[in-house]
Formats: structure tokens, sequence, C-alpha cells
């Protein structure tokens, strides 16, 4: 489904990204691991084109994207949260899904014909379907500014969600979550996988990352440095090696 | 009663350059290039009635397209740049047209006397109204009815999902593209909007004062533009109409018994208003 081939981003003499080679195959949950300035956040960026790569090449379907600018992407299926919320804080939650409904499907619906055909009531469904997968369905004309910081996260979500990807980018997404909301989150996730997107997710918090994953790469200073299933991460002495330091 | 049909008139004119501005302050763009538009349109419309004796009307059409077209073409390039590099480069482009205006002759001769554009005189004579016999009431209300037509068009804009794109984009620009807003798109059929709107408020203008010069299209007026949305807040259309009624009315008509003291008058009231009321005069009260 994805693929980077010695995908590789710098800024100026920094390596962000080096060299970096990931299969995520259809389906999976892949977990991308590392410490902090181990180039997670950067792979997702150059994988919905936020930024260029520097060398290197990443397919999707077995299509190169590096030409492909972002808005495309996503409508290609790449969809993706933000590690650092990025909502539109004066909208109210219900436009937030409103404006993100760009998919293929979406756009052919929004011609002037289909819209008169009833193409609003397929939004308005769609919309309330994804207001309660998040939980918000009681929030729906609050602005998005006004949410909670887990409302906000749960937000995030849906919105990646509004374009139906096939393949979906966390970039944190239990942040600043306690135990409960990782909990649904985890759940979320699952239930996602269940209808066949495929995921990739970048996490701090292990007790998510071990739950849910079915093969996990660890970088470290912009390289991959292992990979393999959660159990085997867990032991691989080079991964304890880079997140504890030492020898 | 002619005086409070003109300063009508004015109020009209001036709420379609403010929107003009609006549309585009929505997706997050500072241009002070609209009073170039709302020239380009007065120029357009004034000689299309003037030299090729048009109708008013398909005249002020034609001012709203050649002020969208050129803004359209304007916004390809300009809107490649950001924040302030923006605001200069749209500056600039105003004052471009600025002098274009100061430069640009073409007269004809009609009926014994020569008419049309001549450089820094300006365009004189352009009397469709009065030779047409109409009365200073009927160019308001006539003036009116675009203004109205134009406000509806764009509340009902603001409220669609277009709307809502573009306060978006104005928001958050990464995020927007990340949910597969096409920023380029937005960014200059915002432009294209305001350009159209700017360039039916140039033509209405340059057809109630009869006269135009480079010097009505300058950087104040574009100030003035941008100041409308600012001041009269983002959340909707009126908010704009209430600006200008509150600089064009109250503080330009209502002080002028002030003499020279108005000018100091006039800008502690604007921020005394921008103090009191921070999201704009009609702003909804936000998180």
């Amino acid at each position: 489904m994805l693929e980077l081939k010695g995908a590789a981003r710098h800024f100026g003499g920094v390596r962000a990204v080096d060299d970096l080679d990931l299969k995520v195959a259809q389906g999976e949950i892949v977990g991308l691991i590392g410490p902090n300035g181990s180039g997670k956040s950067t792979a997702v960026n150059i994988i919905t084109g936020l930024l260029p790569l520097t060398a290197g090449e990443i397919y999707y379907q077995g299509q190169p994207l590096s030409r492909v600018p972002t808005h495309r992407r996503l409508q290609l299926g790449i969809a993706r949260t933000f590690q650092n919320i990025r909502l539109f804080g004066q909208l109210s939650v219900w436009q937030n899904l409103w404006v993100a409904q760009n998919s293929p499907s979406d756009r052919a619906r929004r011609g002037f014909l289909s819209r008169w055909l009833g193409g609003q009531k397929g939004v308005r469904a769609e919309i309330a379907e994804l207001l309660e997968f998040a939980g918000l369905a009681a929030r729906q004309d609050e602005l998005a500014a006004n949410l909670s910081f887990g409302e906000q996260r749960r937000l995030e979500l849906a919105r990646a969600l509004a374009a139906k990807p096939k393949l979906l980018l966390l970039d944190e997404p239990a942040a600043g979550m306690n135990h409960e909301e990782i909990g649904q989150l985890r759940e979320r996730i699952l239930r996602l996988r269940s209808r066949g997107i495929t995921i990739v997710l970048v996490e701090h918090v292990m007790e998510l990352v071990m739950g849910v994953t079915d093969r996990i790469a660890v970088l470290n200073f912009g390289q991959k440095i292992a990979e393999g299933s959660p159990a085997a991460i867990q032991n691989d002495p080079l991964v304890k090696k880079a997140y504890l330091g030492g020898a | 009663m002619d005086f409070y049909y003109g300063l009508a008139q004015i109020v009209g004119v001036h709420t379609l350059l403010g929107l003009s501005a609006y549309i585009v302050l929505l997706t997050g763009q500072v241009s002070l290039a609209q009073a170039a538009f709302f020239g380009i349109g007065a120029y357009t419309a004034g000689m299309l009635t003037v030299l090729a004796g048009w109708h008013i009307v398909p005249a002020l059409g034609a001012g709203a397209v050649v002020g969208a077209t050129t803004a359209c073409a304007v916004g390809f390039p300009a809107l490649r740049v950001k924040g302030l590099m923006l605001v200069v480069a749209t500056l600039a482009f105003g004052e471009g047209v600025r002098l274009f205006f100061f430069n640009f002759d073409y007269q004809v001769a009609k009926g014994g006397i020569k008419v049309g554009p001549l450089g820094g005189e300006g365009f004189r004579q352009i009397r469709y109204f009065p030779e047409h016999g109409w009365t200073t009431g009927e160019v308001m209300v006539f003036i009116w009815a675009f203004v109205l037509v134009a406000m509806a068009a764009l509340w009902w804009f603001d409220r669609s999902r277009y709307g809502a794109v573009l306060r978006a984009v104005g928001e958050d620009e990464l995020a927007a593209q990340s949910v597969g807003v096409n920023l380029t798109a937005v960014k200059v059929s915002a432009m294209t909007v305001g350009g159209a709107v700017a360039g039916l408020g140039g033509g209405i203008y340059a057809h109630y004062t009869t006269h135009i010069e480079h010097s009505n299209f300058n950087v104040l007026v574009a100030t003035f533009a941008l100041a409308y949305p600012i001041v009269g807040g983002l959340s909707n259309v009126f908010g704009t109409l209430a600006a200008v009624i509150f600089v064009q009315v109250f503080l330009i008509e209502g002080l002028r018994d002030l003499g020279d003291w108005r000018n100091l008058l006039f800008g502690a009231l604007i921020i005394l208003a921008m103090n009191l009321r921070p999201h704009g005069l009609f702003g909804r009260r936000r998180a």
C-alpha cells in the first residue's frame, strides 16, 4: 500500500529522516516509534507532502507521490492527524468535518446536479456518523476552540476520517491522554482497522503502540534501527540503547 | 434630502469596496490591491458608457468582469507570498495601477469636446446619470439595488460550504491542505470574487461622482477597504456595512462641525471602537 524507498528529508545539515525504507501493507497497523527528535513527525510530513523529499521516493498503491501536492494525496486516500492539534478553532465542530469532506465521491456529490438530487442528505448523514464515532454528537454546534483537550483530539481523528481515507497517519494521538482515554482511543483504532483502513501510528505511549500494532519500526536520528513484531522490538538491544542510552 | 441620498450613495459604494476586502480577508490574506481593482472597474465602466455609449448596467458588469480578471491574474503570483510580503506585493501592484492611470490618455472628440481619461487631470464628464435625467434619489435606489444583491450573494456564499472552506484556510493553511483543500484554488477564487465586487463598486463610483482620477484609487482608499471589514468584524457581511456607516456617516459627516479636530477624533474613535469591540462592531464574541 505504502512504500518508502530511501526516503530522506534534510534541513541544512540536519538529517531529520535519512535513507528510510518502510513498507506498509493493506490493512496493517504499523507503529512508528523512536525518541524525541528521531524523525517520526518528519516522516509523516513527507508522506503527506507537507515537506518535500530531499532524496528517495514514496510509492502509494504503486504510484510515486513526490510530485503530488498535499491536497491531491488526501484525495488519493492519505489522511492524517496532527501531534499539536490543528483544528479550525473558529468553525463549529460540524463545520470542521464539513470542510474536510474532500474524497473523490464527496467532490462528485458537490456537482451542481447531484446536489439537487439529494447529495446534501448524504453529507449530513456522514457527518452525523462521524460525530457518533468520535462521541461528539452533543457538541456539534460548539466552536472547535471551545472543546476540551480530549474532545479536540477526537475531533481531529473524525476530521481525518471525513475524507474516507484508505491510509490514516496518526501523529501521537495519545499525547496528553489519561489511561481511560487511551483505552477508548485503542478501541477506536481497532474499529477503524476492522473497516479496512490501513494505519501508521506514530506514538510515544507504549501502552497503546504495543497493544494495537502488527509491526513496529523504530527510528533514531532519522534512520530505522529496528523493525519487527511488538514483542521482538521490546527485547531488541538496539532499541533499548536508543531509548535508555548507555552502552 | 439630496444630501442624505448622496450620503447613502457613498455608503453603498464603500460597502462594496469593504466587502471586496472582506472576502479576501476570510482566507487570511491582507490585500492592499482592492483600490486598484476598484479603479480598474471605475475606468472600464466609465469608458464604456462615455466613449462606447453603452448602457450603464452592462458597463458595470464589464467593470466587474475586468476587475475579477485582473484580480485573478494578480492572485496567482501574489498569493505565493504570505503575510507582510503579500501586503508589500499588493501595495506595489496598487501603486502601479494608480501610476498607470496617472499617465493614461485616451480621449476622443464627441460633440465638439474631447472626452475620456486625460492622465493626471483624470477622467471628467462621466455624465451618464445627468444625461439620462436620473434624479439623485433614483441613482441612490439604483446603487443600493446592486449593493443589496452583492450583500445577499456574499451572505449566502459565506453560509455555504465555500465560506467555511475560506475560513478554514484563513485559520490554518497547513491543516486545510491536509484535509484536502487546494489552497491556490481557494485563495485565487477569493481574490477573483473580491476583484469582481471591487470592480462593480468602482464602476458605480465613477458614475455618481462623474469625475475620477488616479488619486481616488490610492493607498488611503486601499487602507479604508481593509479597515471596514476589520473594524466591522469578520462574522458576517453586516459587520462591514456597519463599519462603513460608522466611518462615513458618523465619523466623517457627523463630526464635520469639528473642523480640524475631526481628523484627530477620527483616529481616536477608531482606536476606541476597536478596544471596546475587539472582534469588530458586529463580531461574535469568541473563545
